[in-house]
């Protein structure tokens, strides 16, 4: 499998996608700004509830949490679209980054509907089948960036003997 | 396996009954879905309680495994604070007295 994301010794992350992927990467983010302010209903997601039985706790819990959240999640797509093609991120860059992408694959797997069925192979014929290609895409992204930052958490847990 | 520890005879096994409703801990709860890495998810509770990478790969398939686990617990401010960490970093989470 193909490596998208490699730290370096210095502690940075170099990125190694192609430009189209990149030019992909920071057309998302506009998109999924314009649905944030929209009320678009898949993006419940994005604010679940706190409580399960609870709707004057979670209308509280609303009130107090939900400008934060968004505020948050807009800050990372604006993060991600500054980014996108830079060849070199810090930590904190790339943090964002997993912010991004996850906000990016809730809602695109919401709306697909996906279930833990959805990652087999890709079948053409399916109507959905260029966004179900385009979330498989942010997955494995988010999956090298992960790895990637798992790595450095690792390191700094366990740093070697000198 | 699990270990049995003979508790001291002076420590009294507190009652549910026994304990006000308002002091009973709150406990997190994060659940199972499908868009969620298991990878992603053990990272984050790595990075928001600073556990170890075995304790959050244990949370995670417990979560994975049988639907959900409970990954903190304490006041209800404290439980708030971690389920909106949890919701900032888009996992399915709740809290609940037990």
């Amino acid at each position: 499998m193909r490596r998208g994301i490699d730290r370096r010794r210095d502690g940075s992350f170099r990125v190694r996608l192609p430009p189209e992927e990149r030019d992909v990467l920071a057309s998302l983010p506009a998109q999924l700004r314009e649905a944030l302010t929209s009320g678009e209903p898949t993006l419940y997601r994005l604010f679940p509830p706190a409580f399960t039985d609870d709707d004057a706790a979670n209308a509280e819990y609303a009130r107090l949490v939900g400008a934060t959240l968004l505020e948050g999640k807009l800050q990372a797509l604006s993060e991600l679209e500054r980014t996108a093609h830079a060849e070199s991120l810090t930590d904190v860059e790339l943090l964002t980054w997993l912010g991004a992408l996850e906000s990016l694959r809730l809602v695109l797997g919401t709306q697909l509907d996906v279930t833990e069925e959805s990652y087999g192979p890709l079948d053409r014929d399916d109507p959905d089948a260029p966004r179900l290609a385009l979330y498989h895409w942010l997955s494995w992204l988010q999956e090298e960036v992960v790895h990637a930052l798992s790595a450095a958490l690792e390191d700094a847990a366990s740093p070697p003997d000198g | 396996m699990s270990q049995v520890v003979e508790a001291p005879v002076e420590v009294r096994e507190p009652s549910a009954e026994g304990v006000p409703l308002d002091e009973r801990p709150w406990v997190v709860i994060v659940w199972n879905d499908p868009i969620n890495l298991m990878s992603y998810v053990t990272l984050v509770l790595q990075q928001l309680f600073g556990y170890s990478r075995a304790k959050a790969t244990r949370l995670m398939l417990q979560v994975h495994n049988e639907g959900r686990a409970a990954v903190s617990s304490g006041t209800r401010e404290k439980a708030e604070l971690d389920v909106s960490r949890l919701h900032a970093h888009g996992l399915w989470a709740t809290m609940q007295q037990d």
